[in-house]
């Protein structure tokens, strides 16, 4: 009896966006006299950071600094429509439609911003601090405080913008298959490192080395939030979690945290995290969605290493001690 | 956490003022300091509680249901049964044309799961709500039930649910789901090594901090505004105003902080039930799930079994791919039949495979009905592809990291779905993967690119 060690490797990628796409959403940004800007949506925060997220893509649509944005989300009485947050799509749906609106209300500041220097609006840039500037004659500028103030109360304009994202629905071919289910995917690949006490079948994971592709990181801390979340996730997928432990057999589910099994803090791996970058094509700043697949790699990685650990193949979910102890010990009457 | 530049650092810009930034969430210090409000720190003066009577049988008819002890029992103010639905028959998919309407919001004459709701309780307090349910006296005859997939499937079982017809989801194509790409059975017949394999998972709780619920207000102007947790406001709303009968106008959704959502909060149960209540009795009602709802009856992922057979070559290379995938909807649709269908849509996975046939299935089973988790078509896919993948490579006695970039898919490379592959990036997390966790591959791996044409 003995504590063996073992390493497994995964390998995955991940959608973005509902299957098929269909899933539209939209926003409206308009600024306040002040020019702080308000982005409206209706996609609901689940505690990832939505709110975070789109303010700082206004805020570089625009050319302000994200504090001069507020967001107003999830009511249906102000709101436009948002399909709604899943499948990985807050960001990469929502995001394009802020994108879209921001870039409209930004074209109205700007051609009010001309009006009041004198010059064409394509003549000028925002610094990103608050101020619009003339290309190449940095001195003759105007603060965005100021262009918001004169398009209320002088010239008579609404700085606002509508922005909509729709990737059309994809109707799958009934005998080939032939669909377009996504039109990015990000990418991962996991190494896990475990002890397995083949006395007592317990699993330690000992280390997670994450790899994640994913577009681009908007806000590196929430994407390290999001992404150590959905490791840990995985690791409890693996090896804990599930409201039936013997399907079908319906009984034995738990009913509450004492008798649901999840990884406490002292089971948990020492986890790293690298991201790469590969912006996609049609992603807010190159971003793609790794909500949900950030949770995945892990699994298998687990169950390989398991199986370099003591050479049996667990290939039911999750990977309980019981498991692994019937294994081994079919695996020594054979 | 560490970002890596060298990779793509020919179509990466960092000529961002915001993008890239690590700006502090403007949200934290609210949740760090508890004042972040929730949908249930909303409180109004006369406000009901919702308490559900839930099936205790996996399957059986409902010969009577007798509710006069339940209304006497002091603070009932109201009790609901399937007649006081408008439209008590109802499919959330409805709105993007995946039908048919298969599932109650309260039982009308069976009941096709155990903990299914039958008739819901409106009282002052939660406890009289609660002690009123269990004075609700229901006559069931108990049916022959069937809980496994397999079992299912077979001729004469149990069926589940007469909607369907049939214990699996009926799509345009047939019975499942299918993707056709080369020709599989000749690939198996030129391939080295055959191996097929099976794999399981059991339902899993998404567990969130916040457990499903909502409050309604009926407002003076004959609105109803619903403070709920849902993840997706307008299809709840649209859902609701279905199964109310009532003009969408009527209604006010307001959402906000999410205690955690992971895909438990997007089937429309509480709200439609919570809002007739507050139209009914004209007044505030909160419907709020326990953790033991949270965990037994609300919809958990999916149990399902995938079936893979390979054939590989000793170079390396896989020549073909069949997998089989089962989802366990359950007794009721929710969000299964779109899972099952974006399972077909990812296998095989990120490899370049030339021969493909790859059928999934929805299955009804007299199960807590299963719907939206967290990566759910794919997840369980993904344990099953890469297990595999770790014992193909073991069979033809090649590390199992290079094994997978010889099969990694590239940019051009044409999917089993018929989408030419764009914007991969599997190869270079594999050899980020490599350095990172000191797992050495041939040289020429380490030169390998996603791009077109790359090395």
């Amino acid at each position: 009896m003995a504590i063996r060690r073992g390493r497994g490797v995964a390998a995955i990628n991940y959608p973005t966006g509902m299957n098929l796409g269909g899933d539209p959403t939209q926003a409206l940004v308009h600024s306040t006299p002040t020019g702080n800007f308000m982005v409206t949506l209706s996609s609901v925060d689940l505690g990832q950071g939505m709110k975070q997220i789109m303010a700082q893509i206004c805020a570089e649509t625009i050319g302000v600094p994200t504090d001069r944005v507020v967001v107003d989300t999830a009511d249906t009485d102000t709101g436009p429509h948002c399909m709604g947050t899943f499948a990985s799509r807050g960001t990469h749906r929502a995001g394009n439609a802020v994108i879209q609106a921001a870039k409209e209300a930004r074209q109205v500041m700007l051609e009010v911003a001309a009006e009041e220097l004198e010059v064409n609006a394509s003549d000028l840039e925002t610094d990103g601090q608050g101020n619009i500037l003339v290309k190449g004659a940095p001195q003759k500028s105007i603060s965005i405080f100021d262009v918001a103030l004169s398009a209320h109360f002088k010239r008579g304009r609404s700085i606002s913008g509508r922005g909509m994202f729709l990737i059309p629905r994809s109707y799958p071919e009934k005998e080939t298959g032939a669909m377009k289910p996504s039109t990015c995917y990000a990418h991962a690949c996991t190494v896990a490192e475990v002890e397995v006490d083949d006395e007592t079948g317990e699993v330690t994971v000992l280390t997670v080395k994450n790899v994640f592709e994913i577009g681009r990181a908007l806000n590196p801390k929430m994407v390290e939030q999001q992404l150590v979340g959905g490791s840990w996730m995985g690791i409890s997928h693996a090896l804990y979690e599930t409201t039936e432990p013997y399907y079908p057999n319906r009984d034995n589910g738990g009913t509450d945290f004492n008798q649901y099994l999840m990884p406490g803090p002292g089971d948990l791996a020492e986890t790293e995290i690298i991201v790469l970058e590969r912006p996609s094509a049609d992603g807010p700043y190159g971003a793609k969605g790794p909500g949900e697949m950030c949770a995945n790699p892990q699994i298998p990685a687990v169950a390989n290493a398991v199986f370099d650990a003591v050479g049996v193949r667990i290939d039911t979910l999750p990977i309980t001690p019981e498991r692994i102890l019937r294994a081994l010990k079919a695996q020594a009457a054979s | 956490m560490e970002l890596r530049k060298n990779y793509f650092a020919d179509v990466r810009k960092d000529d961002l003022h915001e993008i890239g930034q690590p700006r502090p969430r403007s949200d934290s210090p609210g949740h760090v300091t508890g004042k972040t409000a929730f949908f249930a720190d909303r409180n109004f003066p006369g406000m009901l509680h919702l308490k559900m009577v839930r099936s205790p049988h996996h399957h059986a008819r409902i010969r009577s249901i007798d509710t006069s002890e339940a209304e006497k029992h002091p603070g009932v103010v109201k009790v609901l049964t399937a007649k006081d639905v408008p439209h008590n028959v109802y499919t959330i998919l409805i709105l993007i044309q995946i039908g048919p309407e298969d599932e109650t919001v309260l039982a009308d004459g069976k009941v096709r799961w155990k903990g299914e709701a039958v008739v819901a309780v409106l009282a002052e307090t939660e406890r009289a709500a609660q002690e009123a349910a269990a004075k609700v006296k229901v006559d069931y005859e108990v049916l022959p039930a069937v809980f496994d997939m397999e079992e299912a499937l077979k001729p004469g079982a149990p069926l589940v649910n007469e909607y369907h017809g049939q214990n699996y989801y009926l799509y345009d194509s047939g019975a499942c789901r299918k993707v056709r790409f080369g020709d599989v059975e000749a690939g198996f017949a030129g391939a080295d090594h055959i191996l097929e394999q099976s794999y399981q998972s059991s339902p899993i709780e998404h567990a969130p901090t916040e457990t499903t619920g909502c409050v309604v207000m009926p407002e003076g102007n004959d609105r109803f505004t619903c403070y709920t947790n849902t993840q997706a406001m307008f299809f709840t709303l649209d859902n609701t105003s279905i199964i109310l009968q009532m003009p969408g106008s009527k209604l006010h959704f307001v959402g906000g902080t999410v205690g955690g959502g992971f895909g438990g909060k997007v089937d429309v149960i509480v709200e439609p039930i919570a809002i007739l209540g507050a139209k009914l009795t004209g007044r505030p009602v909160s419907f709020i799930y326990s953790r033991e709802e949270e965990m037994q009856i609300s919809s958990p992922r999916a149990a399902e079994k995938v079936v893979i057979k390979d054939g590989v070559m000793k170079d390396g290379r896989i020549i073909a791919r069949k997998v089989t995938g089962y989802t366990d909807a359950g007794a009721y649709s929710r969000h299964s039949p779109y899972g099952a269908q974006k399972g077909a849509g990812h296998y095989p996975g990120p490899y370049t495979i030339p021969n493909v046939w790859i059928d999934t299935y929805c299955v009804y089973t007299n199960r807590t009905p299963s719907s939206a988790m967290r990566g759910f078509g794919v997840t369980i896919g993904d344990f099953a592809l890469e297990v595999q993948m770790d014992k193909l490579a073991r069979l033809i006695g090649m590390d199992p990291l290079e094994f997978r970039f010889i099969n990694a898919y590239r940019d051009g490379d044409m999917k089993a779905h018929r989408q030419p592959t764009e914007g991969a990036a599997l190869i270079e997390c594999m050899q980020e993967a490599s350095r990172a966790a000191n797992w050495p591959v041939a040289e020429k791996y380490m030169a390998m690119s996603s791009y077109k044409n790359g090395a």
